[in-house]
């Protein structure tokens, strides 16, 4: 499967309460994070992001809080991949478990310029700048979590092993 | 090569006689945590995986602590949520409002952790049991519905960073100072991905409280884990708090680290960490001097008994200074009537702070203390991230509990000693 669309950077160390603020936890309906997401980093990305547009970040994206609302709220404002230098732990497990894709490479995070076009193919983890021309390779993911995204997310990877239990 | 105690725990829980860092397990839990922030999504997504029970009702903790007692409507619905998914899977650990507290106060005082457990909580501060010689890491709310449906997980052997602290530890200098030291030496990505094990004399002498604090702040530095080898201090803790075996394990002495770093105590004077990352920890003598308007008392980094007694030794008899609003926030039900048996909120009402029921509420900018624009706090949680307690144009200076006493008595960023010889 390959994702395309516009570029959103962002700095190193993006907190998931920059990414959804605490003060908007009291829910747990995506739609309603959605409309709050990158909040405290940027107030006008949830007006301006369209569907399929891509966040490129510096380094530890994702770091301070376990919340999975973060990814939660990302998908669900039509984001289809977050590309950074590097993820914070927990933000990159929820990540995988929701089945929003992600790809740690510094080379991409350092040249993709705000506003690219970027063009993503998941399976492979090749990322092409539709804009600049210029292509960027990923850290391929684990077998381990290759499988769980195979499955559609950890869920489904658990909903298989319950039934094979019964 | 032997293996660290992080790795022993990891091998034991998924049986093997093994691990390597970089080995994928699948291991078996002791106990999942949930709050009522993060519970609510992971009861969602455990009801979608169909499993018919919880893997063991006795081995969950549910503790609503973020938003209670319930600040708004949908708070409440959230906890409602917990209370009914606690009823229909005979989950007992389950805390009302009343019984419950900040939950990472809250389970080692009931004794839910003994060393050389696995514990996985949806919250990032789940680190913080480290500190009893446990694995015990933050995870996200489908993790924790899985764990709750399967009672295992799969994890990724960490590598581990070893901390040795030479030395004695300096007057005023507790667990708080010692780990915003170390996040100000690696970074708050220092640590990412690995384990922190804290190691040495000036460790051997800090209370279990002071362990607890440092643990809690290992995420910090972006780790999974922080552990610290059970011993003596860790034993006379848990004596009456729990009935369960357990072993004094520890690191084997040929066991390999990712690095060590070794740091003299008796050089590291009380920190505060600038806005907005706990990295930019300063002695707090080259900070002295920050005009602040609030000051927080209290989190799951700083809200245990020892936090108390420190702060009230620097508020008796003073006064918090005009203009600063001063917010005193014991853990749990059982340290707050601590507090109460021992003078401390008398001291601390009398100094003109306000005392409050155990909640997160401050430090994740939830209630109970929420900071409007250009207005500075000095406060002993474990974040100071841009509108991490409130308006993005707020700041957060982290400190222990003595650095915060004496800067609400001044009424600007100040040394306890400046205070106390006063």
């Amino acid at each position: 499967m390959t994702v395309t669309g516009r570029a959103w950077k962002f700095g190193n160390n993006v907190d998931t309460d920059a990414i959804i603020p605490a003060r908007y936890l009291n829910t747990s309906d995506p739609v309603e994070l959605a409309a709050h997401c990158m909040e405290d980093a940027d107030p006008t990305f949830a007006k301006k992001v369209a569907a399929g547009d891509i966040i490129v970040a510096g380094s530890n994206f994702g770091c301070g809080s376990s919340r999975e609302h973060a990814p939660i709220a990302i998908r669900a404002a039509g984001v289809s991949c977050v590309i950074a230098r590097s993820f914070a732990r927990i933000f990159f497990r929820n990540s995988i478990n929701i089945g929003l894709p992600i790809f740690e490479s510094p080379e991409a995070a350092a040249d993709i310029q705000n506003g690219d076009e970027i063009s993503v193919d998941i399976e492979s983890a090749r990322i092409v700048n539709v804009t600049s021309g210029r292509e960027y390779s990923a850290l391929p993911l684990s077998d381990e979590i290759r499988e769980i995204i195979a499955d559609g997310g950890l869920v489904n990877h658990v909903r298989k092993k319950v039934r094979r239990d019964a | 090569m032997g293996m660290t105690l992080t790795e022993k725990i990891l091998a034991r829980h998924s049986g093997r006689d093994r691990v390597r860092p970089g080995d994928f397990v699948v291991a078996r839990v002791d106990l999942v945590l949930g709050n009522d922030i993060t519970a609510p999504v992971a009861i969602k997504e455990f009801e979608r995986m169909g499993a018919p029970r919880v893997f063991d009702p006795g081995k969950i903790a549910l503790v609503p602590d973020h938003f209670t007692p319930n600040k708004d409507i949908k708070s409440a619905e959230q906890v409602r949520m917990m209370r009914e998914f606690a009823r229909k899977y005979m989950i007992a650990n389950f805390f009302e409002v009343g019984q419950m507290g900040i939950e990472h106060c809250l389970l080692p005082e009931r004794g839910m952790v003994v060393p050389g457990d696995l514990v996985v909580g949806a919250d990032s501060h789940t680190c913080t049991y480290g500190a009893l010689g446990a694995f015990s890491t933050g995870v996200g709310s489908t993790d924790m519905a899985a764990a709750m449906a399967t009672g295992e997980l799969w994890f990724k052997v960490p590598e581990t960073m070893k901390f040795v602290f030479t030395g004695r530890l300096n007057r005023w200098v507790g667990g708080k100072d010692l780990i915003l030291y170390t996040i100000g030496r690696i970074g708050v990505e220092g640590a990412r991905y690995r384990a922190m094990e804290f190691a040495g004399p000036a460790i051997s002498s800090l209370s279990i409280d002071g362990r607890l604090t440092m643990a809690n702040m290992a995420i910090e530095a972006g780790a999974k884990n922080g552990i610290f080898m059970p011993d003596d201090k860790t034993v006379e803790y848990l004596k009456g708090r729990t009935s369960r075996k357990y072993e004094l394990e520890t690191s084997d002495e040929d066991a390999e680290y990712h690095s060590v770093h070794e740091f003299d105590a008796s050089e590291i004077q009380p920190q505060v960490a600038l806005p907005h990352l706990p990295e930019n920890a300063r002695p707090v003598n080259e900070v002295k001097g920050v005009r602040i308007d609030q000051v927080i008392i209290g989190s799951c980094t700083n809200g245990r008994i020892e936090d108390m007694r420190e702060a009230a030794q620097i508020l008796k008899g003073r006064k918090v200074a005009r203009g600063v609003r001063c917010i005193v926030i014991p853990g749990t039900q059982a340290i707050y009537l601590q507090c109460v048996r021992e003078g401390l909120v008398e001291t601390f009402v009398e100094a003109g702070a306000v005392v409050s029921t155990p909640t997160c509420g401050p430090c994740l900018g939830g209630h109970m203390g929420v900071l409007a624009a250009g207005e500075k706090a000095v406060s002993t949680t474990n974040r100071n991230f841009v509108g991490r307690m409130g308006h993005v144009e707020s700041e957060i200076y982290l400190s222990g509990p003595a650095v915060a006493a004496a800067s609400a008595v001044v009424g600007e960023i100040a040394s306890p000693d400046e205070v106390v010889s006063q």
